[in-house]
């Protein structure tokens, strides 16, 4: 057999069925006579941070199904087209490719990792597509181009407020980090914490790291405790804060730590106990709030899923909320519209805040500081923008 | 010297657990000449089979409690032996004349069936691993802090590897294992069924990696189903720190591993925390292949 | 074997390859993409080939090549990429083949140390040099760590990959089939007796190592400038593992079987996205069986391996009778 041929064949096969399967890019959003309004999602739904994707969905699928009960948008349902970019690099432009030109999507809703939300992005904005990604916090992301939204905060914003709260309401003038290398919503809090910090007079007296899934901390700890800091910021996710909150205590470190919007989770204080006790963090919203609309996701939530939601959920439910509240402020899925309509959104009531979108596109929104105390998550304080 | 003392206690905590999932690699390694890639997710296995049983063993046996701990641990490392003979039966024993690259990719495709399939059946999120013993105060003794967990690893431990070493000096079947590891055609020529043996090392091998995933648990109370990537990865490079087939040296080498960890995230770095096992693993490859208490195997040619 | 054709063949898909480029933009950019990837993975599965199934050294590291490749060619271009249209192609080539050798030196540097070790050693040794590549990028600052690197340029197309595969296959093949290339599989057959005949093993062992290295590395520069956002985590043992399966699934030692599976496992998690994606009505369950396969896809994915291990051990589309 020629070998040669080999490699000729199935290239020329290759070429020819690309040409044949090739039709130019369908329009985005909906024909005119579409019955449906169709939204992208990619997320990871598999692999090393699938916990964070599942979440995100869970919250924009629980919205999905308010929204097209109360009668969908400008009298269309809303179809959601969800895919797995399965917590890989390089799978989060396949996917997202796929969702615009070959799903059609008027918009598209993504991701939780900041890296994957970058590989996105230009493909939406290259395509006009806006793009709101519930949970990124790199500042870097909504710098891509103007079709690139968010509803979270960012880091710079919510390291600052960690950063108050410990010289202002802690009295802390020497503090630890510990942050978690492979992420990089971590080491970006971490950099603006420990930028605010040493700016307001305090001092960082050591800087430990660990990697996202490590169960073992007692190595950094036990080099903090002998640098004897008087707060801990620990900017990583939930998935470890418990149980470093453990072994910091077993170690003998004194002081509360402190951490972000990553934290949060029904899975924090069941892991961490009474460890946690004294220990705060940022995040979106307290579940104390009585609002009627943070109640009424809470609920809806525990019945459709059976467990109290972490910080993605409600912030998947919120783009997707706010995605469809800008559409009917456009009056149609005509994307340069939509997009104006989320770049003036003002005051938009999210169960994560009321949000405003500021000129860079993110949300301008407060951050409410929660104290675990008597096993409980305690609201402390809101700090605005 | 506090601080000193403090990490050596955290390492060798971290490198007794690392010594039993050791074990099971160097075991196999030692009947077959293979490693079995999916035994890191055995001990994953270990500490779900615990977070599953442990309600259930609560009906009847209070938890938390010594009697309900220790229920807990030989119901899972007995459900960890039998999965473990399930797995070599399928997927090993089909393929054992076969060239050695063709198993190594069934166990890679075996570990990540299981991770896989732990994710879809457990889900992915993290888990509190539930208290199945009473927590007991930490002892502050001369400024450092030794809790109970890292006392009931050491012992349990200790203990296991007592057990083991009794098992494959003193028992029948230890010694047929041994037989077997050294020359398999002179031990069947004796009589030593080699099928039997190969399922009593995988089944040893997996309870222990389920007793190693229990203790994990015990001492790290939040599991997920990815837990075992690391310290799977770890324990084989303590296998063959310490001479892989040779069981005291898996001991050793997971001792080693652990506290050399612990001192160098403690002092140094603990960016380079990952890497520190690897890098320790191509030295020994490069300076002595066959560990630190191997024996050389002479190349016939 | 016939040299002619092998180059007309060559040039023939050099020129296709730039035909199809030309009309590029007729095709879903979705699928256009795809066949990026088909290419980047072809170049990756037939480079470890040479490693893994000429030479016989189990190799389970090479996206830590590749990820050399990737980071060294987009700082090259994005720090030289914005000299005028014409140039930029040139930059891009520099970049590329910068990437390449640099990746070529790592592979050098895998290769020496491991010499002496074989089969499952030497799988976990490479696996571990894989990580450090990995981790020594997360912390590199630079190329922003864990944070990722943004590639500035989209410079990747249909001429680039599927023209550097063609160069690839070419390449790869050629050497194998030249009387220096045949002393690859002599060690691979038996170093002992290749020795005794001659041959360096040592020499052709590095060799292995380098050029694979060095392909792999072109790969990555071609993946960087497709994706455009790079990060380490991205170039670890998973994706290695994937390489692997594409030339054990091709048959170890036979190019065009890999290639073969190179397109086969790089349209398969479409093929599956595809059908699990029928859309949802409103108001209307969806279908069990195919929601089924988005949430157990890398399941049947590994137990496809497992399958294809027990059953067909020399790979899908060997259809010689290697002696291993």
């Amino acid at each position: 057999m020629n070998i040669w041929r080999g490699q000729f064949i199935p290239l020329a096969a290759l070429a020819a069925g690309c040409l044949l399967t090739g039709c130019n890019p369908s329009s985005p959003g909906t024909d005119a006579g579409s019955a449906v309004i169709k939204v992208g999602e990619y997320g990871s739904l598999t692999g090393s941070e699938a916990t964070f994707g599942q979440s995100t969905h869970k919250g924009i699928q629980q919205a999905v199904d308010e929204i097209n009960a109360g009668g969908g948008v400008l009298g269309k349902k809303i179809e959601l087209h969800t895919e797995d970019d399965q917590s890989q690099a390089g799978q989060a432009a396949t996917v997202v490719r796929k969702l615009i030109s070959s799903d059609g999507v008027a918009a598209v809703l993504g991701e939780v990792a900041s890296s994957r939300s970058l590989e996105a992005a230009p493909i939406c904005q290259q395509a006009g597509i806006p793009m709101i990604t519930p949970s990124s916090t790199n500042p870097k992301v909504t710098e891509v181009g103007d079709c690139i939204f968010r509803v979270c905060f960012i880091d710079p914003f919510q390291g600052t407020v960690m950063a108050n709260f410990a010289t202002k309401t802690l009295q802390a003038r020497t503090a630890a980090v510990l942050t978690d290398v492979k992420s990089d919503y971590s080491l970006g809090l971490a950099k603006f914490f420990k930028q605010q910090f040493t700016a307001s007079g305090g001092t960082i007296v050591a800087e430990e790291k660990y990697s996202g899934g490590d169960k073992d901390f007692n190595a950094q700890l036990t080099a903090i405790k002998a640098a004897g800091p008087q707060v801990v910021f620990v900017p990583g996710y939930y998935t470890e804060a418990g149980l470093i909150a453990l072994q910091a205590r077993q170690l003998g470190v004194t002081g509360p730590l402190l951490g972000g919007d990553g934290w949060e989770s029904s899975t924090l204080i069941p892991v961490g106990g009474a460890a946690l006790e004294g220990d705060s963090f940022s995040t979106h919203f307290s579940a104390d709030d009585t609002s009627p609309a943070v109640q009424g996701f809470l609920q809806t939530f525990k019945q459709r899923y059976h467990e109290t939601p972490d910080a993605m959920a409600p912030l998947g439910y919120d783009a997707m909320m706010l995605l469809a509240d800008a559409i009917r402020r456009a009056g149609s899925t005509d994307a340069a519209k939509v997009r104006a309509a989320l770049a003036a959104t003002k005051d938009f009531h999210g169960v994560t805040g009321n949000i405003t979108i500021d000129p860079n596109r993110n949300a301008s929104k407060s951050a409410v500081i929660l104290t675990i105390t008597n096993g409980r998550l305690q609201y402390v304080q809101t700090v605005a923008p | 010297m506090t601080e000193f003392l403090q990490q050596l206690i955290n390492g060798l905590a971290l490198g007794s657990i690392l010594a039993l999932i050791a074990l099971g690699y160097t075991m196999v390694y030692g009947i077959l000449r293979f490693i079995n890639f999916a035994h890191g997710d055995v001990f994953m296995l270990g500490a779900f089979a615990g977070f599953y049983l442990a309600p259930k063993v609560a009906t009847f046996v209070p938890l938390p409690s010594v009697a309900g701990a220790l229920v807990v641990f030989g119901l899972a490392m007995a459900v960890c032996a039998a999965l473990g003979v399930l797995i070599e039966r399928l997927a090993y024993r089909p393929l054992r004349q076969r060239p050695k690259l063709a198993v190594l990719i069934t166990a890679i495709g075996v570990s990540l069936l299981l991770e896989y399939s732990g994710q879809f059946c457990f889900g992915a999120a993290n888990k509190k691993f539930p208290d199945l013993l009473p927590a007991w105060p930490v002892a502050k003794v001369l400024g450092l802090s030794v809790n109970s967990n890292q006392l009931i690893v050491l012992a349990v431990t200790g203990l296991l590897l007592f057990a083991l070493r009794f098992i494959v000096l003193k028992t029948r079947m230890g010694r047929a294992m041994r037989a077997v590891s050294f020359n398999p055609e002179a031990a069947a020529l004796m009589g030593v069924n080699p099928d039997a043996v190969i399922s009593f090392t995988f089944a040893l091998g997996s309870a222990l990696a389920a007793a190693a995933g229990i203790l994990y648990a015990v001492s790290y109370p939040s599991i997920d189903p990815l837990m075992g990537v690391m310290p799977g990865l770890k324990a084989f490079v303590a296998a063959v720190l310490g001479g892989i087939g040779n069981l005291p040296g898996a001991a050793l080498g997971g001792v080693i591993i652990g506290v050399t960890e612990t001192l160098v995230s403690g002092y140094l770095s603990s960016t380079y925390r990952d890497a520190i096992a690897f890098a320790i693993l191509i030295v020994i490859l490069l300076v002595k292949p066959s560990g630190l208490l191997g024996r050389k195997e002479v190349e016939k040619v | 074997m016939n040299v002619r054709h092998a180059k007309t063949a060559l040039l023939g898909a050099l020129g296709l390859s730039l035909l199809v480029h030309l009309l590029a933009h007729f095709i879903n950019p979705y699928w256009l993409y795809i066949l990026y990837d088909i290419g980047i993975n072809i170049i990756l599965a037939v480079s470890l080939n040479l490693i893994n199934g000429y030479t016989g050294q189990f190799s389970l590291g090479h996206a830590g090549f590749m990820a050399v490749g990737a980071y060294t060619a987009a700082v090259i271009t994005n720090q030289f990429g914005q000299l005028g249209a014409f140039a930029a192609g040139g930059v891009f080539l520099g970049a590329l083949l910068a990437g390449g050798l640099l990746a070529a030196v790592a592979g050098l540097l895998v290769g020496i140390p491991t010499l002496r070790l074989k089969g499952d050693y030497l799988a976990i040794v490479t696996l571990g040099f894989g990580e450090i590549i990995r981790v020594i990028l997360q912390n590199l600052d630079q190329v922003g760590g864990a944070r990722g690197y943004s590639v500035l340029h989209n410079w990747t197309n249909f001429f680039w990959t599927f023209g550097l595969a063609a160069v690839t296959v070419y390449v790869i093949a050629a050497l194998v089939n030249s009387t220096y290339g045949r002393g690859f599989i002599a060690v691979h057959d038996d170093e002992i007796a290749a020795e005794a005949v001659g041959l360096n093993p040592t020499k052709y062992k590095v060799s292995a190592f380098v050029i694979g290295a060095f392909f792999a590395g072109l790969a990555g520069g071609l993946y960087a400038h497709s994706k455009q956002y790079l990060t380490p985590g991205g170039f670890g043992f998973m994706q290695s593992i994937a390489f692997v399966v594409m030339v054990i699934l091709g048959g170890m030692g036979n190019t065009i079987g890999v290639v073969l599976a190179a397109i086969l496992l790089t349209l398969l998690p479409e093929g599956l996205r595809a059908l699990a994606g029928v859309p949802q009505l409103p108001g209307v369950a969806r279908p069990f069986p195919l929601s089924w396969i988005g949430d157990t896809r890398m399941m049947i994915y590994s137990l496809l391996l497992i399958v294809l291990m027990l059953t067909r051990p020399q790979g899908l589309f060997n259809f010689k009778k290697r002696p291993h």
